[in-house]
């Protein structure tokens, strides 16, 4: 249970995937805009990332381990991604249609988003077990959604503020990512 | 010079539209693994190795691929080589594998492959698809050293492992440079590619000013929304 708890805030956290692993950054800058979208893509992608690192974990310990397929982990597990959008795509489509109508624009996009191949990667090459490696997954997209939500208040705000012209658009929200990354660097004390 | 011979194809990744100056693909690497030169050089050789490989079997393959099932298919294509480059790495140059770590197997997921085989290699003969491949990887491989570069100097006074500024030394009372360590932390990654895109954007007004239509060429295959390039002309709509 307390290794569980260590899980969820060192990668909630202290190792934030956004801002010290550098995955999912492509959403992170493209859907920052409004806090209601940021929200939606956390939302999202917490979804696909727990289901995500549950199913790669079962496929890896039952079917890559014993048939000593390891190697193929890349390539499964890219592929199990995809489908899996899909799926829940089609599932919150026919069962909860109003999530879908938050979500759906939102779902396709995270097959490209590094963090979910990244976490199914990191709990292979970390050892965790099943359990361990589904909190692991939560956690990290927690970490994913604090960090875009608070990057999109940031950015609403900043919209009124005057900036040099060179600097508006893409560099000041780095600069900011930069400023929040320092920030979480205090959180570093917790572990 | 003409369209799609080789040398221009080469030129074009380079310059022209340098995946990440210009066209802003790729973030996640750049970011992650340009904590030195040369791991800055190792990233990029190893994608374009992938790059190229993959430009060239799907060039290859473009007759056969049925248009619905395009993208899991170039996708299977591209893991298979980063799977290959994974374990060559692996057993050749393990110290180079140990710092790249997860990033590597990452590659799958880089947005400069799947975006140039949806954009170019899917629609061209294999040999200009083969040239698009390295001269995009070769430019994407000379930007990230150079922010690799950067981030190395100011952060621990070296490039390429080289001491360039001496250090300063408590213990023998000399004065030295003194490490901005923050900029090989985290942090850093955002500045200094803050900056860099600052002195882009200034280049650009400068350009618009001229006449010159800055907006992105259709390189990155019209995945906008998963993009971050807030310059490109699909993403102000």
């Amino acid at each position: 249970m307390k290794e569980l708890l260590v899980i969820l805030i060192s990668s909630a956290l202290v190792n934030n995937v956004v801002l010290s692993q550098f995955l999912g950054l492509c959403p992170f800058l493209g859907v920052s805009k409004k806090i209601e979208t940021a929200a939606g893509m956390g939302g999202a992608v917490i979804c696909v990332i727990t289901l995500s690192s549950f199913v790669t974990g079962l496929i890896y310990k039952f079917i890559l381990v014993p048939t000593g397929l390891e190697y193929l982990q890349t390539i499964v597990f890219i592929l199990i991604i995809a489908a899996l959008v899909q799926f829940v795509e089609m599932f919150l489509k026919k069962c909860i249609p109003s999530l879908y109508q938050a979500l759906g624009v939102y779902l396709p996009l995270i097959t490209t988003n590094c963090a979910v191949l990244g976490v199914a990667l990191n709990n292979v090459q970390d050892n965790y077990s099943i359990l361990e490696g589904t909190v692991n997954g939560f956690a990290t997209a927690v970490g994913f959604t604090i960090a875009i939500v608070l990057m999109a208040g940031i950015r609403e705000k900043i919209e009124y503020n005057d900036i040099p012209k060179a600097f508006q658009g893409f560099p000041v929200v780095l600069l900011t990512a930069g400023l929040m990354a320092i920030a979480f660097f205090g959180f570093s004390g917790l572990i | 010079m003409k369209a799609n011979t080789p040398s221009e194809r080469l030129v074009n990744g380079i310059i022209k539209e340098n995946p990440t100056f210009v066209l802003m693909l790729g973030m996640c690497p750049t970011l992650a693994v340009t904590t030195s030169a040369v791991n800055g050089i190792g990233m990029g050789l190893t994608t374009t190795a992938v790059l190229a490989a993959s430009n060239l079997m799907i060039s290859l393959l473009r007759k056969f691929i049925p248009d619905g099932v395009r993208m899991p298919a170039f996708i299977v294509v591209v893991a298979s080589f980063v799977t290959i480059v994974q374990m060559l790495l692996e057993g050749f140059i393990p110290s180079l594998y140990d710092s790249l770590g997860i990033y590597i197997p990452l590659i799958v997921v880089n947005c400069i492959i799947l975006g140039r085989a949806e954009a170019y290699a899917s629609k061209n003969p294999p040999l200009p698809s083969l040239f698009d491949g390295i001269g995009m990887g070769l430019g994407f491989t000379l930007s990230i050293t150079c922010i690799g570069a950067v981030r190395e100097l100011i952060g621990a006074g070296q490039i390429f492992g080289r001491q360039i500024l001496p250090l300063a030394d408590a213990a023998a009372g000399t004065a030295g440079y003194e490490p901005v360590t923050i900029f090989i932390l985290a942090p850093g990654a955002f500045f200094v590619l803050a900056m860099l895109s600052a002195i882009q954007n200034k280049f650009k007004l400068g350009a618009a000013k001229r006449g010159i239509d800055p907006s992105n060429p259709d390189a990155c295959g019209g995945a906008c929304a998963s993009c971050g390039n807030s310059m490109c002309k699909g993403k102000r709509g």
